[in-house]
């Protein structure tokens, strides 16, 4: 025998699952969605989709190789699927350098002041989302109508969300029944046919993604089940109370990014709890702020800010809510 | 639906090469190397030196206390030395080493192969034998098995289960056994039986050994009292808290024994031995010892006397492969890595596993994800990625109040970690210090 | 001024006052009363909280030594002599002066002289290792290599050498705080005594097997030949385990020894280089002189 023995610990068996596989599993889960935008949206969305995912790579593997002086990681995908995730995330019409500026915020920020990969509390492309939001509230605003690759780019004829339209109705002291002519069908919305991000509108791209990540394990149901469920609950009790004054769960199910953070914001692993019970509060709390800022707040979106309050109680629910430990309780069978 | 264990749970891929390889004589090796110290519990004591003569079962080393086991010759022959030898624990540790001299046994062993059914001994002399052969846990945990029959006042067993399991990937020596010393393994169940006196014993085996589901199906209405339970292939079923879970749904409690649910629970090897000890008066001295991996010419089930030299058992399977990796002691989850070729087989070795070259080495590590994949794995109910990072920081009491002492070293967290982290390195460390901690505090 | 911006005013530092008289007289109240001389002896230790006393921190420290009446066994590695007479002033109790000690690594076993028989690909920790097995080597005693000692330096004292796989101690950061000699699993840093000019002679080995198996592990182990225990004039050599153990108390450094052991496993540190004897022994020494020319910036060493 001419090579030396291998000595180390057991295991000595491995799954062949790696961070690289799993991260790139979540990037073609959200291609249907990507597809369907470029359908609706054209041109605007291939450039910021470029624009965002190249700009978030670029900028860490700068931060990694020579502020941090480290070997730069960006071939595990983390970085590609942050970009996509802050894409989907504004309007197809936003300017090159608005993005690169949400990008710089969501990786350097977001991402690399805390240490990286698996370090963050928050998770980067909501955080780069919300920097946007607030700094750049006009831009960040403005939806174009889809139609197609004759939408334009920032140039594009800009109308409301039918949040947006829900929202302002609302307020002015509309009934639900008559705003519902404005908005899209539930139907439209399903396939994607409505005004919004391009994480917003294709209830049905999404959808398929989520199968998709189930079958190869990437995500458990428990997160984004609790979140859907706890939306559709509370709004159905507002909705039964008074129909007029809040419109039905399938339509806040289907409009702005409940889906979209359910799925694949929420499910983030490194900013997720760790155990099923965790899980399942941080969900229904995600549920409940959202309807919250949505209802009586004053954003017509609530779910990113949702998303990133529960962010910061994952650590607590971290302690607080452990997995039920094998003989905790001792059955006589 | 088929039975099993709730929490956790890999699944490795089978591999199981030698599945279909009737178990065969080892040939007799040159010279045996016996560790005094092959058991969990004090290192026996030695009671042959340099030049005595020994015949095959001769006691060679007496138990030291009450939680030890006597060690008997394997080989008839000459005591060389009693020295330090390199063995599966990775240190040399002391040995007695005996060149052999033909195959002389002790006469007061019942050579003859024919079955002995009736069982003419008392529960209290039964344990007492037991003790006297030398016999420990075979599954690879070699707890001296007389301690585990000796159930201490106010616990009450109503149940005995035998692990039929063989949850870990690509050792069969156990499936040879059941097949092929089915009705010899079932008295020495019946013989636990009496020991323990209860009236009822499950064997489990996982559902990929049809064939000896089969065979003990068949057989088991001549035995009242044993019952046979197929349950799901999941890795760790063999786990003894798994497998009590699995079959009679109690959980032992963390900290305690399989007494405190009234259970006990036997390896099939360890039945067999019984088996042989009382009713043939043969001591424990050898074992069935799996060989395989992916490119052995010829994996194997031997049977194979205690000392024999690791290096024998690889010739008689055809041989090192030219991309030998890693030489393993046991399975791929738990067994421990060789460092030698020279070592002997003890009395927990169920198997040698050859891996090659491309599996020998480890995933590339990088920084932990949190995907929180390991929490869901372990059968325990742990968090290993949290024990691995207290262990690192070195925090022992809250690593002793997150139950690092309730880990069974499965393997299944590391085994599935995507960043391949060594999660399993670190909690054996921690597990390591804070037992230290709460032995001293002891006392 | 409007009347909102001076109700305001007003309001808030009646506030602010109030509170201020609150905390003051619940300060008083509630206030622990602690020796006074506790803080003044803290401040006089250097502030490493590094544990080497015994002590949790530098404050645990202070504490008993303002509690102890004999502070004579209280000794800060750190700080050494000059820090303890101070703080024995500040109590107005007595101290010796202390041998100031240093950290050293009783194995030479790099790959020139042992032979690495399999590749260890665990985890990179040396308690990991050494509760597994023997470590890459037939040496069963030896340095593994992997650090453990150098990660839990707080000092930047010791380094793991490229070449050799083994640590180095730099003398002069070293402050024998003893964090190193726990940190190795094997047992292979001891303190001895720092000497003038930084001299040490001593075994550089751990290996108890017997000669023979010690010898075909690595060439520069100790077999246990006693020959070094025959030569010494002071009896400052003890043999046991097939091990020789120089003893620093008792050792005057006359380097007899050195010369005796037929392996080279005793090694002589910062002194000047022997006119040429055998050609073998001379080899290793000198290797050992020039490497610890490169971290002395003292110049005690220097070429006749």
């Amino acid at each position: 025998m001419n090579k030396l023995l291998t000595v180390s610990p057991s295991p000595h068996v491995y799954e062949d699952t790696t961070v690289k596989r799993l991260m790139f599993d979540v990037i073609i889960a959200l291609l249907p969605a990507l597809a369907f935008s470029i359908y609706f949206f054209g041109m605007g969305a291939i450039y910021v989709t470029l624009t965002a995912v190249v700009s978030c790579v670029a900028f860490e593997w700068l931060i990694q190789k020579y502020l941090l002086k480290q070997e730069p990681s960006v071939s595990d995908g983390s970085a590609i699927l942050t970009g996509l995730l802050l894409a989907f995330n504004v309007p197809t019409n936003l300017p090159v350098w608005i993005i690169i500026i949400g990008s710089l915020v969501a990786i350097g920020i977001g991402k690399m002041s805390f240490g990286g990969l698996g370090n963050n509390p928050f998770n980067p492309a909501l955080v780069g989302r919300v920097f946007l939001l607030i700094s750049f509230p006009v831009q960040m605003t403005s939806w174009p109508v889809p139609n197609g690759f004759n939408t334009g780019y920032t140039d594009a004829v800009t109308g409301a969300t039918p949040l947006g339209v829900m929202k302002e109705g609302i307020d002015k002291g509309d009934a639900v029944s008559d705003i519902m002519s404005q908005v899209p069908s539930h139907m439209e919305m399903f396939y994607g046919h409505m005004g919004g991000s391009m994480g917003e509108i294709a209830a049905l791209a999404l959808l398929i993604g989520f199968a998709y990540l189930l079958i190869r394990k990437v995500i458990t149901w428990h997160i984004p089940v609790s979140i859907i469920a706890t939306i559709t609950v509370f709004t159905g009790i507002l909705w039964l109370v008074n129909p007029e004054s809040i419109a039905d769960p399938l339509f806040h199910l289907l409009t702005g990014g409940v889906l979209l953070g359910a799925i694949y914001m929420a499910t983030d692993y490194v900013t997720s709890p760790m155990s099923v019970k965790g899980m399942w509060v941080y969900g229904i709390g995600i549920g409940v702020i959202t309807v919250l800022i949505r209802v009586f707040g004053a954003y017509p979106e609530g779910v990113s800010f949702a998303i990133l309050i529960m962010n910061a109680f994952v650590p607590l629910i971290n302690i607080y809510l452990k997995p039920k430990r094998f003989g905790e309780e001792v059955n006589n069978g | 639906m088929l039975k099993t264990f709730t929490k956790g749970g890999v699944h490795p891929a089978e591999s199981k090469y030698s599945a279909d390889s009737p178990i065969e004589k080892l040939p007799l090796p040159k010279t045996v190397s016996i560790p005094i110290a092959q058991h969990i519990g004090a290192p026996s004591k030695p009671l042959v030196k340099k030049g005595d003569k020994v015949k095959v079962g001769d006691v060679i080393a007496e138990s030291a206390g009450f939680v030890s086991a006597n060690i008997h010759s394997s080989v008839s022959g000459t005591v060389t030395k009693i020295d330090n030898v390199l063995d599966s624990t990775g240190y040399r540790k002391p040995c007695i080493i005996i060149d052999v001299e033909e195959d002389e046994w002790n006469k007061d062993i019942d050579r003859s192969t024919d079955l002995k059914k009736e069982i003419s001994l008392m529960d209290k002399e039964i344990i007492q034998r037991i003790n006297q052969a030398g016999i420990v846990g075979l599954g690879g945990a070699t707890f001296p098995s007389h301690v585990k029959l000796s159930v201490p006042e106010g616990k009450k067993i109503d149940v005995l289960i035998i692990n039929g399991v063989e949850c870990e990937p690509y050792l069969t020596s156990d499936h040879r056994l059941m097949l092929e010393k089915a009705e010899e393994m079932l008295v020495g169940i019946q013989i636990l039986m009496k020991a323990l006196s209860v009236n009822r014993a499950i064997i489990g085996i996982e559902n990929n050994k049809q064939d000896a589901l089969e065979h003990l199906a068949g057989l088991i209405k001549n035995y009242p009292g044993i019952e046979v339970q197929a349950l799901k292939v999941k890795y760790p079923q063999g786990g003894e808290k798994q497998l009590i879970k699995a079959l009679i749904n109690r959980e032992v409690p963390s900290g305690g024994l399989p007494l405190d649910v009234g259970a006990v629970v036997h390896n099939v090897g360890t039945a067999y031995a019984v088996y042989e000890a009382i009713q043939k008066n043969k001591p424990l001295f050898e074992r069935v010892v799996t060989v395989t991996g992916q490119s052995v010419k010829k994996p194997s089930n031997f049977m194979v006397r205690i000392g024999t030299p690791v290096a024998d058992l690889i010739e008689a399977a055809g041989g090192l492969p030219e991309d030998a990796g890693k030489v393993i002691n046991g399975g791929p989850m738990m067994g421990k890595a060789l460092n030698s070729l020279d070592v002997p087989v003890i009395k927990g070795t169920s198997g040698i596993l050859i891996l090659p070259e491309k599996m020998a080495a480890r995933k590339p590590e990088s920084n932990c994800i949190r995907c929180a994949k390991c929490v869901s794995v372990c059968p325990q109910g742990l968090e290993p990625y949290l024990l691995n990072k207290l262990t690192q920081l070195e925090k022992n009491d809250i690593l002793e109040k997150d139950g690092v002492m309730d880990c069974i070293e499965c393997g299944s967290c590391a085994f599935t970690c995507p960043a391949g982290l060594p999660l399993l390195d670190y909690i054996r460390l921690g597990k390591s210090r804070v037992s230290r901690i709460i032995r001293s505090r002891k006392q | 001024m409007s009347t909102t911006i001076l109700f305001t005013i007003i309001s808030l530092s009646a506030i602010g006052a109030g509170a201020a008289i609150i905390l003051y007289f619940v300060a008083q109240k509630f206030k622990v009363y602690e020796d006074p001389r506790i803080d003044q002896v803290e401040e006089a230790l250097p502030a490493a909280n590094c544990g080497g006393c015994g002590y949790p921190g530098c404050r645990g420290f202070a504490e008993a030594l303002v509690k102890a009446d004999d502070i004579s066994d209280l000794y800060c590695p750190v700080g050494g002599n000059e820090t303890m007479a101070t703080v024995a002033k500040i109590l107005g109790k007595e101290v010796e002066a202390k041998e100031p000690l240093v950290a050293v690594v009783r194995c030479s076993g790099s790959p020139e002289h042992r032979k690495q028989v399999n590749e260890y690909d665990g985890a990179s920790s040396c308690a990991i290792s050494s509760a597994l097995y023997a470590g890459e080597t037939n040496c069963q005693y030896g340095c593994l290599g992997l650090g453990d000692c150098v990660d839990v330096c707080d000092f930047d004292a010791i380094y793991m050498d490229e070449e050799t796989g083994l640590p180095v101690v730099i003398d002069d950061n070293c402050t024998a705080c003893g964090a190193c000699v726990k940190a190795c699993p094997n047992d292979i840093i001891e303190l001895r005594k720092k000497n003038k000019k930084d001299r040490k002679i001593y075994v550089s080995c751990v290996n108890q097997d017997k000669g023979g198996i010690a010898r075909k592990a690595c060439k520069v182990a100790c077999i246990g030949c006693g020959k070094c225990v025959k030569i010494c004039p002071f009896d400052a050599i003890t043999m046991e385990n097939f091990l020789a153990y120089i003893d620093p108390n008792k050792c005057k450094l006359c380097r007899k020894c050195v010369t005796e052991c037929p392996t080279g496993a005793i090694l002589e540190i910062n002194f000047p280089p022997r006119k040429v004897k055998e050609e073998k022994k001379d080899a290793s020494k000198e290797k050992k002189t020039e490497v610890s020319d490169k971290k002395e910036n003292d110049s005690s060493t220097q070429n006749k």
